[in-house]
């Protein structure tokens, strides 16, 4: 049976990523223990969807059903979105308010805690038949996730090791979710994209400012992102996490003519939109950023891409297969016109998105041109080899070398290597 | 034009509304619509909770051309051909030369090697209004039970 750790590993410095990690049923499998079960912070909701006491949203944390609820005491909780008694899902709505989670299969209830309350017909009938008189209700209690949250963004883990919310996102992370969660937000809407992918080939695809210009024509042809802006990338400690941004108006067209010149997709700067509107950036921030994604280790990515603001959350559905859950917001404060504006600018991303619509073809065409090519190994070396450190520069591709370091960490290849 | 013609010439827009879009021709698709026109494409989970979020919307015609250029010229797409099935069209006149039309549909999408997948299934709800004995759509809302998007939604359904 191939463990990651079984995997070929040629450079220490993860410039060269073996094909079989993103196929591989069984390293899939050890994937949703060794990380959606292990010591990481997956992303879940935004408080903002659960305001109030008893609302609750159901979501996936890589393949494990997960039920998230606001307590009556205003915290909230996390649960595997299953009852103790025969495993039934306890909540199928995507979305609601309850007062209690009673399983539809044989009415067993449980509170907002995750804690049983009460069974039918537990001491049986004329004295015959129910729960035995040992059965302590009290005992039983849905598998619950360790909550925290930053600003406003909930994260779940599974295991007691995870260090802090607060150590886990670093300076850098929190400094950016500090920019964008300044103020109250507003929910805008939803959007789902299924790709026939590995979800690990979604988290290389936005470490990746190297792609933007080259994939996304759009971006390159009406000046949104260019290889030529000033941005850069910043990580944390552990290179797990990473920020790619960039300045919008501050690219060198005459660079950029130079360095596209050789390809086929030559950009045209003749395009012009018949109608401009979407691509306004209203500045809102302190600084000139107009894009930025912001990918949190394993199941999470913020976006700005000019006013437009959502969050992505990456479902698992097997080793060929994955959801992006897109969460769209503003802020309380918007007035109707800024509201419309961000509609608008939702143009850009999601699946129909003019911007971002060809990274479910992109992570398709990878998965099934390298499915007899386990051995094999994809390339990373775009920005560099060796060290994994932030820089200023947008033709780079060195934070999915940080994204593998880490994985290469949690499932145990180092360790049992070393051994 | 009398009521039931109108009637007809709804029916008939409708149905020149998939058929261009299944033979590709999107320029000509374009000029169904008035050009202060309202397109979108609605996930039916948002429209059930109240929220306004698109999945894709123009708000007049300029913004479908930029579309339809943006896909020719820019985008890089699953390539397809899409077949739309359209079901009995609900008709109501509002008032002369303003109409209301519902129908469900569904959209099959084809790969270059012949398989076929169901892609969306939902209903457009329209307001149609006649120019010059000509009818065209004012607002061409599609509501899209199939709102987990397989791949990507780049042609208009």
């Amino acid at each position: 049976m191939p463990t990651a750790m079984s995997l070929e590993w040629p450079t220490d410095d993860f410039s060269r990523i073996p094909f079989a990690a993103y196929l591989d049923e069984d390293i899939y499998v050890e994937e949703q223990e060794r990380i959606f079960r292990g010591p990481v912070w997956s992303y879940l909701a935004l408080e903002a969807e659960i305001p109030n006491t008893g609302d609750f949203i159901t979501t996936y944390v890589g393949d494990t059903p997960v039920l998230v609820n606001r307590q009556r005491d205003g915290k909230v909780s996390a649960f595997v979105n299953r009852c103790m008694h025969r495993g039934s899902m306890l909540k199928r709505e995507c979305r609601g308010n309850a007062t209690m989670h009673q399983c539809l299969y044989h009415q067993w209830a449980y509170d907002l805690t995750g804690q049983l309350r009460a069974v039918p017909f537990a001491k049986g009938h004329m004295g015959r038949g129910g729960l035995p008189p040992d059965f302590d209700m009290k005992s039983v209690k849905l598998t619950s996730m360790r909550v925290d949250s930053y600003q406003g963004v909930l994260f779940g883990t599974f295991s007691d090791e995870t260090e802090s919310l607060v150590d886990y996102l670093g300076a850098n992370v929190r400094a950016e979710l500090d920019r964008v969660f300044n103020r109250p937000i507003s929910l805008l809407g939803y959007q789902r994209q299924r790709i026939l992918g590995n979800w690990k080939l979604y988290n290389d695809n936005v470490r990746d400012p190297n792609h933007g210009a080259l994939l996304h024509m759009f971006h390159a042809t009406f000046g949104l992102y260019r290889p030529t802006q000033r941005g850069g990338v910043k990580m944390d400690d552990r290179h797990r996490h990473n920020i790619s941004y960039s300045m919008m108006g501050t690219s060198d067209d005459d660079a950029d003519a130079e360095a596209f010149a050789g390809t086929q997709k030559v950009f045209d700067k003749g395009f012009r939109l018949e109608d401009p509107s979407m691509l306004q950036y209203d500045k809102e921030y302190p600084d000139d950023v107009s894009l930025t994604i912001l990918s949190i280790f394993p199941n999470m990515v913020m976006q700005q891409i000019t006013n437009s603001l959502c969050t992505r959350q990456i479902q698992t559905r097997g080793p060929g297969e994955l959801e992006l859950y897109w969460t769209y917001f503003g802020y309380e404060d918007d007035d109707e016109k800024m509201t419309q504006h961000r509609l608008n600018q939702a143009n850009l991303v999601g699946p129909g998105g003019l911007i971002s619509m060809e990274d479910g073809e992109a992570v398709e065409m990878v998965h099934r041109a390298v499915k007899r090519e386990q051995d094999e190994h994809g390339i990373v070396e775009i920005g560099g080899k060796g060290e994994i450190a932030d820089h200023d520069y947008l033709v780079t591709e060195i934070p999915i070398r940080g994204f593998w370091s880490y994985y290469y960490e949690l499932m145990g290849i180092e360790t049992e290597q070393a051994a | 034009m009398d009521a039931g013609s109108e009637r007809d010439a709804v029916v008939a827009l409708m149905i020149d509304y998939v058929h261009l879009i299944d033979e590709d021709r999107l320029e000509d698709w374009v000029e169904l619509f008035t050009d202060d026109c309202t397109y979108k494409i609605l996930s039916r989970e948002n429209v059930d909770a109240g929220y306004p979020l698109e999945l894709l919307s123009c708000h007049n015609k300029g913004m479908l051309r930029d579309r339809v250029v943006s896909l020719r010229e820019a985008n890089l797409y699953n390539l397809h051909t899409d077949k739309h099935v359209l079901g009995m069209v609900r008709t109501h006149q509002e008032s002369d030369g303003v109409w209301t039309a519902q129908a469900n549909f569904s959209v099959y999408q084809s790969t270059l090697d012949g398989e076929t997948d169901l892609f969306a299934v939902g209903t457009y709800r329209d307001r149609i209004v006649f120019n010059n004995g000509q009818p065209l759509f004012a607002e061409k809302i599609v509501v899209n039970d199939t709102f987990a998007v397989a791949r990507m939604l780049s042609t208009p359904i």
